[in-house]
């Protein structure tokens, strides 16, 4: 009979709105980081890096770029006779169809493929952080303390503390209590939304609450076994970890790759982060080109100038643009004589020649001020900028736009661009 | 594709100095992300043939570690595979392989056991692509026994490095000199073959009997006017290493925009395997022009006109000048290096200065212990 230990069920379902045209067409775990990787590469080196050899990944919105990027799951050596990667996508049954309404409503539909592995342990994880951590110490915390429900936590400073759950703890690290963004926080021990379950105690809860509307762990089932009395931990992890969920701070983590030496490294033999590579051949750097900090993937071409930004595989800069504090996703080409200063720009666009990306004040997006805000020009994927137009701050373009989307010349500070349909 | 593949990958070269002691030509690292037997497994792959035995001898340890698994190049596969054939002593056999017909010879069970009509012999140490269909279809139309694959060079290559040919009108071989004193012709082969399976093993039975071993000279010269050999011209780019300069000007090449573009660009791709090495970075003070940089590389001083293969640290001040850098080579701080090509997995101390005078390339060994310094 099959056995093991734990398995891994990565909640990658999400469209992390927040992201905005970033995400109009990708599931927020499949968006490109750091000149080469996807976010859900993360969470699945660490889970074959643990010594997991066996995850779940629960997609919803917008499968098709997850799907093909984890395929069979070679890059991860997830690829396993028993076990290895499995998409897990919501499906029709006899009595009812419904897509996954909730976290945990999620894991409730997969029970059978849980149980078909016969494990001790599942551990829950989401697809949209940026980190490195070894689950199976986590898990050997788990069994020590003879836990049903672990939770990774990370200490935050005690004035950012109100922006998360936190949990409170007795000295032995059993939680007393949780207070969700509270105002005046007694903890700064924050949730990561990581946890480690008993498998009885997750099937236990799962079935139980498997009538609650959009059922969530952190909402429902925590605090149901909280009440029932199970044996709540806290794990402490102090490592780096970087919540990707807004522009802002995707944008800061890319950018902090460039450091000299990164909080973040990717340049150390140990915990090795895997991706799916679709690009072998080296990057060519021109004569003309001029390359100051910048971490750049392969197979690009570099004509003109790259100052502090992170450029993904394939891309093409042609000469005389320049590219400052930006983020350049695979396969964009950036046009001969463009300036591009703070933006994020997403995989296969194109961006013409002489546009200047970044210009003027900056204003509140008109639309979605929250997402599309810190001054930043975003560019979904697939987009087309046609040649010599000027682009503000906190604007987003999405689509196929030619030069009579942009009067005078000009898309200013705070609008958007949004044609669908196009392509 | 209704052919097995064979990769000639057994051979050093004299040629190739300090850079063979470490490895077999077939493995050397080419164009930053690649080794040459990429460009033959890869075209095999490309062209749909689905059972490739390669054949090492010589120095395999990098290379069978490079093959540690085939499904880089899509061999994965219950149909067929990649199979390395080393020598190996049997009750009938101690020898070692004593030539190319010899190495088919003691491994004529791969070729009596498959059912693919033709069989596709290349070497390991060329850099083309080329469909090798488009090679039996004139085969086919030509009726020829043998179909080798011929390029032009030019003076400067140095054609009698090469097995060097001459053909009538409609092509068919009519001199066929291996490494001529001097070569009357600038068309030589470019070690790729295609032949009818059954002939193969008769070709190869016969020879082994005679105690004949090397397929060039003892089967394809041997009947040159007995059987019909065709040659069929290279399309495209072709490139051989047999040497430090041709191993140099080759990789060198890809630092012109149309070769790389051929190469990297156009549809089908070459395939290495994948390493999960990071994106190459570059810090302040970093100076870089015409020069391919592979992944994991980080930059802190000056590159030009060079090629970085995977995983080279460039300290601060450094100059590196129309040089090649191989695999994961520590460079450290204020060193100087024109014309050279550094092997890999070194560690290049500070302050030191290696210059390639009088058109010679240097090859640069140091063996020293990374963390010891």
């Amino acid at each position: 009979m099959i056995k093991k230990e734990m398995i891994a069920m990565l909640l990658a379902g999400g469209q992390g709105s927040r992201l905005g045209v970033l995400t109009a067409n990708v599931a927020k775990p499949a968006v490109a980081f750091g000149g080469k990787y996807r976010i859900i590469d993360f969470p699945l080196s660490n889970c074959i890096n643990s010594g997991v050899d066996t995850v779940g990944v629960l997609t919803q919105y917008q499968p098709l770029q997850l799907n093909t990027h984890i395929g069979i799951g070679i890059p991860w050596d997830l690829d396993r006779n028993v076990g290895g990667v499995s998409i897990l996508p919501p499906y029709e049954k006899s009595t009812s169809s419904e897509w996954y309404t909730g976290t945990a409503n999620a894991i409730y539909q997969n029970l059978r493929y849980m149980e078909y592995y016969n494990p001790d342990y599942v551990l829950i994880l989401g697809g949209d952080h940026i980190y490195k951590m070894d689950y199976e110490v986590m898990l050997d915390f788990h069994k020590a303390n003879h836990a049903d429900v672990t939770l990774a936590t990370i200490p935050v400073p005690m004035e950012e503390a109100s922006r998360f759950g936190v949990v409170i703890t007795d000295d032995k690290k059993q939680i007393q209590e949780f207070e969700e963004k509270p105002a005046n926080p007694r903890s700064n021990l924050a949730s990561m939304g990581i946890y480690i379950f008993s498998w009885p105690v997750l099937r236990e809860a799962l079935i139980k609450l498997k009538d609650q509307p959009g059922c969530d762990f952190g909402k429902h089932i925590i605090p149901y076994c909280h009440e029932k009395g199970d044996r709540i931990f806290a794990y402490e992890y102090n490592g780096y970890w970087k919540d990707v969920g807004t522009l802002g701070s995707y944008w800061e983590s890319n950018m902090e790759l460039i450091d000299l030496i990164p909080v973040f490294n990717l340049y150390e033999e140990f915990w090795k982060i895997y991706t799916k590579t679709d690009r072998i051949p080296p990057q060519f750097i021109a004569s003309d080109a001029v390359v100051d900090r910048a971490i750049i993937g392969e197979a690009a071409e570099i004509h003109g100038e790259i100052h502090n930004s992170v450029i993904g595989s394939g891309v093409t800069i042609e000469p005389g643009a320049v590219v400052r504090d930006s983020i350049i996703m695979s396969a964009t080409v950036i046009g001969a004589g463009t300036v591009v200063d703070k933006a994020i720009i997403a995989e296969n666009v194109t961006v013409g020649a002489n546009c200047k990306l970044g210009v003027g004040e900056e204003a509140p997006n008109e639309v979605k001020p929250d997402v599309y805000a810190f001054g930043l020009v975003t560019i979904g994927e697939q987009s087309v900028i046609p040649d010599n137009v000027q682009i503000g701050k906190n604007t987003a373009i999405s689509g196929v736009t030619t030069a009579s989307d942009y009067p005078h010349g000009l898309l200013a500070s705070g609008e958007t661009l949004i044609k669908v349909g196009d392509k | 594709m209704r052919a097995i593949g064979i990769v000639l990958a057994g051979g050093n070269n004299s040629r190739m100095r300090e850079l063979s002691n470490k490895r077999a030509t077939a493995a050397m690292p080419i164009a930053g992300g690649f080794r040459s037997i990429d460009f033959v497994l890869s075209n095999m792959s490309n062209s749909h043939i689905q059972k490739v035995a390669v054949f090492t001898q010589y120095n395999a340890k990098s290379l069978n570690e490079h093959l540690n698994s085939s499904k880089w190049w899509d061999f994965g596969r219950k149909q067929g595979g990649l199979y390395v054939f080393t020598p190996t002593t049997t009750p009938e056999n101690s020898y070692w392989y004593r030539g190319t017909a010899d190495a088919m010879a003691q491994n004529l069970g791969f070729l009596k056991a498959s059912h693919e009509p033709y069989v596709v012999i290349a070497s390991g140490d060329g850099v083309y692509k080329l469909d090798y269909n488009k090679v039996l279809e004139y085969h086919i139309a030509k009726k020829a026994d043998f179909t080798v694959v011929t390029a032009n060079v030019e003076e400067k290559d140095d054609p009698s490095r090469f097995g060097v040919i001459r053909t009538d009108s409609d092509g068919r071989i009519t001199e066929f000199e291996e490494k001529p004193i001097s070569a009357n012709s600038f068309q030589v082969s470019a070690g790729i073959y295609i032949v009818r399976r059954r002939l193969l093993i008769e070709l190869i039975e016969k020879s082994a009997e005679e105690e004949r071993h090397d397929f060039v000279k003892d089967v394809l010269i041997r009947y040159k006017n007995v059987k019909r050999i065709y040659a069929y011209q290279m399309p495209n780019y072709w490139s051989n290493i047999s040497s430090v300069d041709s191993y140099f000007s080759t990789n060198m090449d890809f630092l012109k925009k149309d070769i790389r573009d051929y190469f990297f660009k156009e549809y089908p791709d070459i395939y290495s395997k994948v390493e999960d090495l990071p994106p190459a970075k570059y810090n302040a003070g970093s100076s870089v022009k015409n020069s391919l940089v592979s992944s994991g590389c980080i930059i802190n001083g000056e590159v030009d006109g060079s090629i970085l293969f995977k995983k080279v640290f460039v300290g601060n001040n450094c100059v590196i000048k129309n040089s090649i850098i191989l695999n994961d080579v520590y460079i450290g701080d204020n060193t100087y290096i024109e014309n050279c090509i550094v092997e890999s997995r070194d560690t290049i101390r500070a302050n030191t200065k290696y210059i390639g005078e009088n058109g010679e390339i240097k090859i640069v060994v140091e063996k020293n212990e990374r963390y010891a310094l």
